[in-house]
């Protein structure tokens, strides 16, 4: 009686091949799981470690947001004033978001609620086909035709500037942003559309009185992660923007970026000197915006799911 | 209030519920017999050889169905019938799909609502629509109220037209006094009960003459399905009311007449007690009896 109840469990606790498959695929999932964690924790560690050699020595925190002077290179009057490329950086994003907000959600209402079978499939394809584009095809772009197009149209002296860069970055944003914008819209349940159909609303009446009202959160996170690959983006701004410190005073001045900042200078600095420190300052205070704005955006979305 | 088991109960409360109702020409509703003669009674809808088409898939073969106005008319069917389609084409939802083809007349008060030319939005003023899962919209009760009436009221309104609006709809679903203090409150937090009443409710700011209900039942409690029954009794005379149902005892409490289709087909229509008790088709008393469906 016994022997045979041992047997029994015996059996249970066999450990054949799948159990020991089973054990390493799980294994492996975890450390894929974690990994996002791993770098991103990473990441932080690097670039505060670079940084900080020079946050804790010769920063000063009203140079850094107050002038805009950036002379890292200066022989006897080194300054590492961030205010003009903060400000090129805020420039060059908001007028990406003028051009893509209209845009990309256009794009997704009319994907989501217009447009039906083939047209809806081809469109979608084409987006996400767009969203693939390298940056640097889109700098080349704004360095070669729209740099000719802004000049002849509004006969100013040079095209590489905050219109030029905008607008490529803001054709950049629009494509993810629409793809975001649009599963807002599809998560909002159909029964919601047909009611107000069958109380005889038309279809421009559901979508601002129901649709657009029940997506608000899924659109506010779209537009917040556009503006957060507005802030990240580097090399279609670099080339586009005219690279030049400068508060701008109107859309035709030329501006240069964080990010640009520290694409162009970063392989021409010594390794721990001030520069190299001042860049990678940069660096994180980029990384602390684009985190928060998408911690904004994460935190909206979740918003949804609670209602 | 129970269900009633018995025809003899079933009476009782058809009486009962009756007493609510508005007084119908020709109808007896407060006898207890069932009886409700109502000849040349006018009708609200009327189907001419309607076929229905979900693709290539034929869902309506030519449909002639006509309901009385005033009444209560059931339609009753197994699953995939066509009972739903039928009673989503009298208002054009159906058209919603896109893959729809629609072949024959449907007349509500006269109208040929497939004209070329129809207004959609005149259409579903005339026609409001219950559906199977209550489904009110993710805003205030106040505002589910006042969706239909303001698409429907070309001119702004004032708010004691809206204030009036709202208490004379929830009043009429016997929902006023549960939430006059909460109408700012989400209207998806309410009990299904209570969401399906504010459903039929926001319809009524609109002055339909015909109220479809898909299944308005389906998704609720029996003591729930009771109060939503009561409702449509109490509705009826003022309203014409076609109503889907899976329920074959609901078609039989509730309704004054009631339809029986088929694979696409309408098989047979007459006054619901002639229906439950002397069918003309075999097929229908197999269905009534349980042997299918």
């Amino acid at each position: 009686m016994n022997s045979k109840h041992s047997k029994d469990l015996a059996r249970l606790d066999r450990r054949d091949l799948s159990w020991y498959m089973d054990r390493l695929v799980q294994a492996v999932m975890f450390v894929g799981g974690i990994s996002a964690i791993i770098f991103i924790v990473g990441i932080f560690v690097f670039i505060s470690k670079e940084g900080f050699s020079f946050l804790f020595d010769g920063f000063s925190f009203t140079e850094f947001f107050g002038s805009i002077n950036w002379r890292p290179t200066s022989e006897n009057n080194k300054t590492f004033g961030a205010l003009a490329l903060i400000v090129g950086t805020a420039s060059i994003t908001g007028m990406a978001m003028l051009i893509a907000i209209p845009f990309s959600l256009g794009a997704a209402i009319y994907i989501g609620e217009f447009a039906t079978g083939k047209t809806r499939e081809s469109l979608k394809v084409l987006v996400e086909l767009l969203a693939a584009i390298p940056s640097v095809v889109w700098g080349f772009i704004g360095l070669t035709i729209m740099n000719g197009v802004i000049i002849q149209l509004f006969n100013v002296p040079v095209g590489l500037n905050v219109l030029n860069a905008g607008v490529i970055l803001g054709l950049m944003a629009a494509p993810i942003m629409t793809t975001i914008a649009e599963d807002a819209l599809k998560a909002v349940p159909d029964k919601y559309r047909e009611a107000a159909e069958a109380m005889g609303a038309t279809k421009w009446q559901v979508i601002r009185q129901v649709v657009l009202p029940a997506a608000k959160n899924g659109l506010v996170s779209a537009v917040l992660l556009g503006i957060g690959r507005g802030f990240g983006e580097t090399m279609a701004v670099l080339m586009a923007s005219g690279h030049s410190i400068n508060i701008p005073g109107s859309v035709f001045d030329s501006v240069r970026a964080l990010t640009a900042t520290i694409a162009a200078e970063l392989g021409e600095t010594a390794v721990g000197s001030d520069h190299y420190g001042a860049l990678f300052t940069l660096g994180i205070f980029l990384f602390l915006i684009t985190f928060l704005i998408n911690l904004t955006a994460d935190l909206v979305v979740r918003g949804i799911k609670r209602s | 209030m129970d269900v009633p088991k018995t025809l003899e109960q079933q009476t009782m409360w058809r009486g009962v519920l009756g007493d609510s109702s508005q007084p119908v020409s020709g109808g007896n509703p407060g006898s207890g017999q069932l009886k409700v003669e109502m000849p040349n009674q006018a009708l609200a809808i009327e189907t001419t050889k309607l076929s229905l088409w979900y693709g290539t898939f034929q869902a309506l073969f030519d449909v002639d169905f006509q309901v009385k106005q005033g009444l209560v008319t059931s339609l009753i069917g197994p699953s995939g019938c066509g009972k739903s389609t039928l009673l989503r084409s009298v208002n054009r939802i159906n058209e919603r799909l896109g893959y729809v083809r629609t072949e024959g007349k449907v007349e509500v008060l006269g109208h040929d609502i497939y004209a070329p030319g129809v207004d959609l939005t005149q259409i579903r003023s005339q026609v409001g629509m219950v559906f199977q899962r209550p489904n009110p919209l993710p805003v205030t009760i106040r505002k589910n109220i006042l969706f239909g009436y303001h698409l429907h009221t070309p001119r702004p309104t004032t708010k004691s037209e809206d204030d009036a609006v709202i208490e004379s709809a929830l009043k009429e679903v016997l929902l006023w006094d549960d939430l006059k203090d909460k109408l700012n409150a989400p209207a998806i937090n309410l009990s299904l009960e209570q969401q399906q009443k504010l459903c039929i409710a926001r319809l009524l700011p609109i002055k339909p003459t015909v109220l479809l209900m898909d299944e308005p039942c389906s998704a609720l409690d029996p003591k729930a399905t009771a109060a939503i029954e009561e409702l449509i009794w109490g509705l009826r005379g003022e309203y014409t009311i076609l109503i889907v149902t899976h329920n074959m005892a609901q078609a039989r409490r509730a309704s004054d007449e009631c339809a029986f289709m088929l694979m696409g087909k309408m098989v047979e229509h007459s006054k619901t007690e002639d229906l439950f008790v002397t069918p003309e088709h075999q097929e229908t008393a197999d269905y009534i009896e349980g042997k299918f469906g």
